[in-house]
């Protein structure tokens, strides 16, 4: 069976090569991970048994067609079964398919083990972006759309990577088992790179695993693959894999950041200071809901200018942002924003616009908000 | 199409009521099916027109015609609508107006319910539709109304899962009333094994909606009290899984998609042997490879799900279960094939929409086999190949199949033939149109490119663009359709009772238009 | 009463009845959603549809069974009313299924794999797959006692088992044509039904004032009230088909060889008694 499996793929490799086949822009990415070749080749594969399939079971029907018409004076037989032939053609299809889920059952077994990594990486989908959180090195960061809304809006002409774009890539070292746990903080999202043959349903509340080994280094692109509401158009993926040594000394940069992050809590702010870095937090992860400009989307996101909650009692305020509102599209943030970007955004919300409150709302508010939980696992979004 | 119909009530029965209100009041089997033909027909270019939209924001890359929670919802709405809305309805027409003429029955078994079954399908249509006039638009899910993304949404979602249980009380009222009228009103003489093969896939049909549409009830149920009473069916947090949401749909959904074929089958099974002059090649394996299909769609649903992060063996099982649905499908297509060898042939319009039927059907078969091939699926689940496999098995499969019905039935519901050139254009321009649009997806899902999207990266430009024109050929010509529909209606050449020279069975015996009341005493089939 | 076997099948006239029936699902639907959105006057409107339900299940039973009086429906109608009714019980059974499904689903897979290896280290640490549970995110903040069998539902499996008892002896009787036999057979299930709603209701009343067992008591809590509510639901609905049945039968519309009515209640209620033989093992028995 196996030689046969293997004979197989070689007269495929011969007719793929130099034909359409091998043109990406009429087939999968080019793969970029043992796992991406084997669906590759197994495409290919069951590709031209249907092609032959097709050929002979139409070439058939086209052939009675032209002979068999009435206008050509031709008569009608009249036999109507034959259980030798209708045998026959049962069990033909029925070995084809055995020759079809034998090397497929190979690929699920090998893409279904995801033993022995080399790193393990924790991605999170939210509405709209991903959270990587490298558990080996202690580093987290978000990942968001970096295509520019003029872009989309056709205001600009559109980049190369129109919206497959993000502000911080994840990183990853080549030739390395990198195992992913894919989960869900609000609704399903599902990480996908092409190239690398990985994808996964991001399922909140649950960790599913996945697991890709990159060839080469490059950079390869991809997008959330499951309806997760409005921006679901919005949420690339780029995974940069680069050499060993790049990757070290990637980890080092993210560290130093993530240092300096942390210190920003412990300090107090000026509004003025508060204001342009709420902003930034505020384009990151609010806008896509409740707009640039404040106003929400009426009738699904609330308007955030004029709102009862970010003009009234500042303690309210920062409670829906660390808590969210279980049951609607307000997620919890408390889990994803530090508490110098939670004390900036809920600042400038209550400067911005039509706001004028005035007032201010410092890093250790919201410590104090958090009464003790557990600190934003996150360092600033920007 | 009955109007003419009703000028033959010459029997005098009792004296009927007129106007809106005849419709309203109906128990006729020919005012029902009729009553079905059209809400389809509404639904089909409302959307249908939901589809072009969609189709004119994805010819550029940027947001022109739509914002992004927009077309999500003309996404939702145009699949619920072309399903529930469409293909399921008009099948339901076909079976009303056919399968007593068929069995030689003189109405369906309960006349009443029958009325009923068709009236709270607009209730439901007009639920869904009118959400798009409220305060945060339509649906937005998907068709597949998966959580939590269906438990964030506004007061539409909640309109849509009591429009999906009305849908379900109408499916379940329809099969209920489908299978007693083939199990105990057929002609005398007239056994389960001579019945034509119309009434055989819609009596297995009619199982499948009983046996799943009730699962369906049941998981739109939890996600109602989900959302409103605060249970936690689909909340991890409560102990529920999303997932669990999945396959509970799927169980449903996955048959349902045969739901969805079964009678297109039956329709092209009728069609064939009537322009081949010959009789159905292997009938009786065309039952078993019917009842097959049926009875394998309850065991492969997982297939949709290959990359929830299954254990290995469910994701072989329902891989390797999957692939077998193509053994008796092939059966089918082999059959169709053989039926058409050596016979007499000749292009009518409905034979033509048969033959596209049979070879467009088949790519999308063969599609479906690549997806089911669980590793290539992980690569494509939810892009646009999906896409294209779909619409290959639903347009060239189910509507083409309802087209080539139409043209093969009108004569005996309207009692004139329809307007064969512009039957051929029609024909043409749709075929033409149809793989314009949908073979070019097939790249688009190859290379990469997500379903439910408003915006694409620039590499997938080109196809969008020819897929886009495709569309709207496609769409347009279906106005050809409706000017051959309203055309017959209105006159036309006089169609004897035995429309076709090749066609058999007892639907050719009555006069065309075919009377209000036809086989009051039954038929005697030797 | 005349039993004139007629040999065609009989045709109802046009009827306004079903057109009546979609008025008032639109109602309901609307007036539900207008309910649970806290609109104002949902209530109204879901009731005035549940008011032309009824008004419709009246008139169309009504005219049913004047036209099984009339003698009507011959030998072929009967054997439609029994194909039609079976399929129908068959699509209650798997309506019942999906709730079975989702019971199974989430006692051994979904909780088991809440606390297992990633999900359960990383996500919901320190929870324990335990059955009955609130889920991880709530077993701190909802307490609940799970309900035991050997009180309420263990009676109710008597009542339950006996009414099936009673309503077959009833049959008995109205195939030898003993009337007495009949209606006391009936009005014994009835009242069986009724302790059964009413012991159902006291239950569902300790359990959310004493037990702190809702409906957003977790999986468990929700697959708890929704398949023993549904269940409920339907023996209500058997019940005063009883009742209705109990009352053609003093009407004496029933013969020794022509009561089809009465047989659908009869197959609906044995439905009913073996759905909750079901529950009572897996839902309160085997916890
Ligand atoms: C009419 C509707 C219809 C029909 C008939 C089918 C038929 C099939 N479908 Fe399809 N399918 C859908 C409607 C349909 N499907 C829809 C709507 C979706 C998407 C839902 C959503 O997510 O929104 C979907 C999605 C879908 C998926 C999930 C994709 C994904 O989301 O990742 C899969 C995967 O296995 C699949 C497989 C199949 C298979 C194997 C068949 C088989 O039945 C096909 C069998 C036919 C043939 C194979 C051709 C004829 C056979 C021969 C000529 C014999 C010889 C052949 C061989 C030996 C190869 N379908
Ligand atoms: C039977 C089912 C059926 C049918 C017939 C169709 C028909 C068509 N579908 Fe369908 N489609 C689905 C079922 C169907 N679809 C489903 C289930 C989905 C998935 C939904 C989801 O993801 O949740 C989907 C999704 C879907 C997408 C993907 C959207 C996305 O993922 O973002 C696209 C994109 O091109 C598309 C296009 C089309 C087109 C161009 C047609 C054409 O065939 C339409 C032809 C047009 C007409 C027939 C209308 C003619 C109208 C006029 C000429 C205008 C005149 C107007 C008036 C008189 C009012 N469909
Ligand atoms: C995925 C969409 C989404 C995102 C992203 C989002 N919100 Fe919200 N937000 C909502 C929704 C929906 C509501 C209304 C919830 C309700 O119905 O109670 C809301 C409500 C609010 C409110 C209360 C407004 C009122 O008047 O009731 C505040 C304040 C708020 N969000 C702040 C934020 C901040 C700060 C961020 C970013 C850090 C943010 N939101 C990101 C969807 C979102
Ligand atoms: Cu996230 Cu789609
Ligand atoms: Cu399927």
């Amino acid at each position: 069976m196996k030689s046969m499996w293997q004979s197989g793929m070689g007269v495929l490799a011969l007719i793929g090569s130099g034909s359409a086949l091998a043109d990406y822009a009429y087939n999968l990415q080019a793969p970029a991970s043992q796992v991406a070749h084997d669906v590759f080749q197994l495409h290919n594969l069951i590709m031209l048994v249907c092609l032959g399939i097709f050929v002979v079971v139409f070439g058939a029907m086209f052939y009675s067609l032209i002979k068999h018409r009435k206008s050509a004076g031709h008569q009608a037989a009249h036999f109507h079964e034959n259980t030798t032939v209708e045998v026959i053609w049962t069990v033909i299809p029925f070995v084809i398919l055995m020759g079809m889920a034998y090397p497929a059952a190979k690929v699920v077994i090998d893409m279904k083990d995801t033993s022995n990594p080399d790193l393990t990486i924790k991605i999170t989908g939210y509405q709209w972006k991903w959270g990587y959180d490298y558990l080996n090195d202690d580093i987290r960061f978000y990942s968001t759309l970096a295509t520019p809304r003029e872009q989309i809006e056709g205001k600009a002409a559109k980049g190369e990577h129109y919206l497959l774009e993000v502000d911080e890539p994840m990183v990853v070292p080549v030739g390395k088992r990198v195992r992913l746990l894919i989960t869900a903080n609000d609704v399903l999202h599902a990480w996908w790179v092409p190239a690398l043959g990985a994808k996964q349903d991001a399922i909140p509340g649950f960790i599913r695993d996945s697991w890709f080994k990159a060839d080469k280094i490059g950079t390869y692109r991809g997008q959330c693959v499951e309806l997760c509401g409005k921006d679901h158009g919005f949420m690339p993926i780029v995974v940069e894999v680069v050499s060993e040594a790049d990757y070290q000394a990637w980890v080092a940069k993210k560290k130093g950041a993530a240092q300096a992050a942390a210190a920003d809590n412990a300090k107090a702010f000026a509004v003025a200071d508060l204001v342009t870095r709420g902003e930034k937090v505020y384009q990151a992860n609010c806008a896509a809901c409740h707009q640039a400009n404040g106003m929400g989307l009426p009738g699904t996101f609330p308007a955030i200018n004029g709102s009862k909650v970010a003009t009234g009692p500042i303690a309210d305020h920062i409670q829906v942002v660390l808590n969210g509102r279980p049951g609607t599209a307000m997620a919890a943030f408390g889990g994803q924003l530090s508490d110098a970007d939670i004390a900036a955004v809920v600042t400038y919300q209550r400067n911005a616009w039509d706001n004028k409150m005035g007032d201010l709302a410092q890093p250790a508010d919201i410590a104090a908000a958090r009464g003790g939980a557990t600190e934003a696992a996150a360092p600033a979004a920007q | 199409m009955s109007d003419a119909a009703h000028a033959h009530d010459d029997h005098g029965h009792h004296a009927h009521p007129t106007g809106i209100m005849r419709w309203l009041t109906t128990t006729n089997h020919k005012d029902i099916g009729t009553l079905y033909l059209w809400f389809a027909l509404i639904m089909l270019f409302a959307a249908g027109s939901m589809a072009l939209l969609i189709r004119a924001e994805l010819f550029q890359p940027g947001l022109q015609v739509t914002n992004p929670d927009f077309f999500n919802q003309l996404t939702t709405m145009h699949g619920l609508i072309m399903i529930f809305g469409v293909i399921m309805p008009a099948f339901s027409g076909f079976a009303n107006w056919q399968v007593p003429l068929m069995l030689g029955a003189p109405d369906m078994a309960f006349p009443r319910m029958n009325n009923w079954a068709f009236w709270v399908l607009p209730v439901a249509g007009l639920l869904l539709m009118s959400s798009f006039l409220l305060p945060g638009g339509a649906v937005a899910g998907g068709w597949t109304m998966y959580p939590p993304l269906f438990i964030q949404g506004g007061i539409s979602y909640d309109l849509t899962i009591l429009a999906v249980h009305i849908m379900g009380l109408s499916s379940i009222m329809g099969s209920i009333n489908i299978i007693t009228t083939i199990l105990n009103m057929r002609a005398p003489g007239l056994t389960l094994m001579k019945m034509p093969l119309f009434c055989w896939t819609w009596l297995i049909t009619a199982y499948l909606l009983i046996a799943t549409m009730p699962v369906l009830a049941g998981a739109v149920t939890m996600l109602l009290t989900d959302r409103n009473f605060g249970t936690h069916f689909f909340n991890a947090a409560g102990g529920g899984d999303p997932v669990m949401f999945q396959h509970i749909f799927w169980f449903f959904a996955h048959p349902e998609v045969y739901i969805l074929i079964l009678p297109a089958f039956g329709i092209v099974s009728q069609v064939i042997p009537t322009f081949a002059r010959k009789p159905l090649f292997g009938y009786a394996s065309m039952v078993y490879a019917t009842a097959s299909i049926a009875i394998l769609s309850f065991i492969v649903w997982a297939h949709h799900m290959f990359t929830v992060g299954m254990p290995v063996a469910a994701q072989l099982f329902f891989m390797f279960s999957t692939m077998l649905i193509a053994v008796p499908t092939g059966v089918k297509v082999f059959n169709w094939v053989a039926t058409m060898w050596k016979g007499s042939l000749s292009f009518e319009t409905p034979m033509l929409f048969a033959i596209a039927f049979v070879c467009l059907f088949t790519i999308g078969g063969f599609s479906g086999l690549v997806l089911a091939i669980a590793p290539v699926d992980i690569q494509l689940h939810d892009t646009y190949y999906v896409v294209a496999h779909f619409h290959y098995v639903l347009v060239s499969g189910a509507l083409f199949s309802i087209f080539a019905g139409i043209y093969y039935w009108m004569p005996k519901w309207t009692g004139h033939m329809y307007d064969e050139t512009l039957g051929k254009w029609h024909f043409w321009l749709s075929v033409i149109g149809m793989n314009i649009v949908f073979f070019p997806m097939h790249f688009l899902g190859l290379a990469g490119m997500p379903r439910r999207i408003p915006d694409y990266a620039l590499q997938f430009t080109e196809f969008n663009q020819i897929a886009t024109v495709g569309a709207f050929i496609f769409g347009f010509s279906q106005l050809i359709f409706l000017v051959v529909v309203l055309k017959a209606i209105k006159g036309g050449a006089k169609a004897g009772d035995r429309v076709w020279e090749g066609a058999e069975g007892l639907e050719w015996t009555v006069p065309s238009p075919a009377p209000y009341h036809t086989f009051e005493t039954a038929p005697v089939v030797k | 009463m005349s039993l004139a076997q007629t040999d065609k099948y009989y045709l109802p006239q046009p009827s306004l009845w079903p057109i009546i029936g979609s008025v008032a699902l639109l109602l309901m639907a609307v007036g539900g959603v207008m309910t649970m959105r806290e609109i104002d006057n949902g209530g109204w409107v879901l009731l005035a549809g549940v008011a032309i339900l009824f008004f419709m299940m009246f008139g169309w039973f009504g005219e049913v069974i004047r036209d099984s009086e009339a003698g009507h429906y011959n030998k072929q109608v009967d054997s439609s009313f029994r194909w039609s009714m079976s399929w129908f019980i068959f699509s209650e059974v798997m309506f019942f299924a999906a709730f079975f499904g989702a019971l199974f689903y989430t006692r051994v897979l979904s909780v088991p794999w809440l606390a297992d290896a990633d999900t359960g280290s990383l996500l919901w640490k320190g929870f324990q797959a335990t059955w009955p549970t609130a889920g991880p995110g709530l077993q701190d903040s909802v307490q609940f006692t799970p309900m035991g069998a050997w009180g309420i539902p263990a009676i109710n499996t008597l009542l339950l088992l006996t009414s099936g008892v009673t309503v077959t002896w009833a049959h008995w009787g109205l195939k030898k044509g003993n009337r007495t036999q009949l209606i006391l057979g009936l009005l014994l299930t009835v009242a069986l039904g009724v302790t059964f709603l009413g012991l159902q209701v006291y239950e569902y009343h300790h359990a959310y004032t004493e037990m702190g067992l809702t409906l957003g008591a977790g999986v468990y809590g929700a697959t708890f009230f929704m398949l023993t509510g549904f269940h409920g639901f339907h023996v209500l609905v058997g019940t005063t088909m009883l009742i209705v049945m109990l009352l053609r039968s003093i009407a004496g519309h029933f013969t020794a060889e022509h009561h089809f009515a009465f047989e659908a209640v009869s197959w609906y209620w044995h439905f009913v008694d073996v759905v909750w033989v079901l529950l009572f093992i897996l839902v309160y028995w085997m916890i």
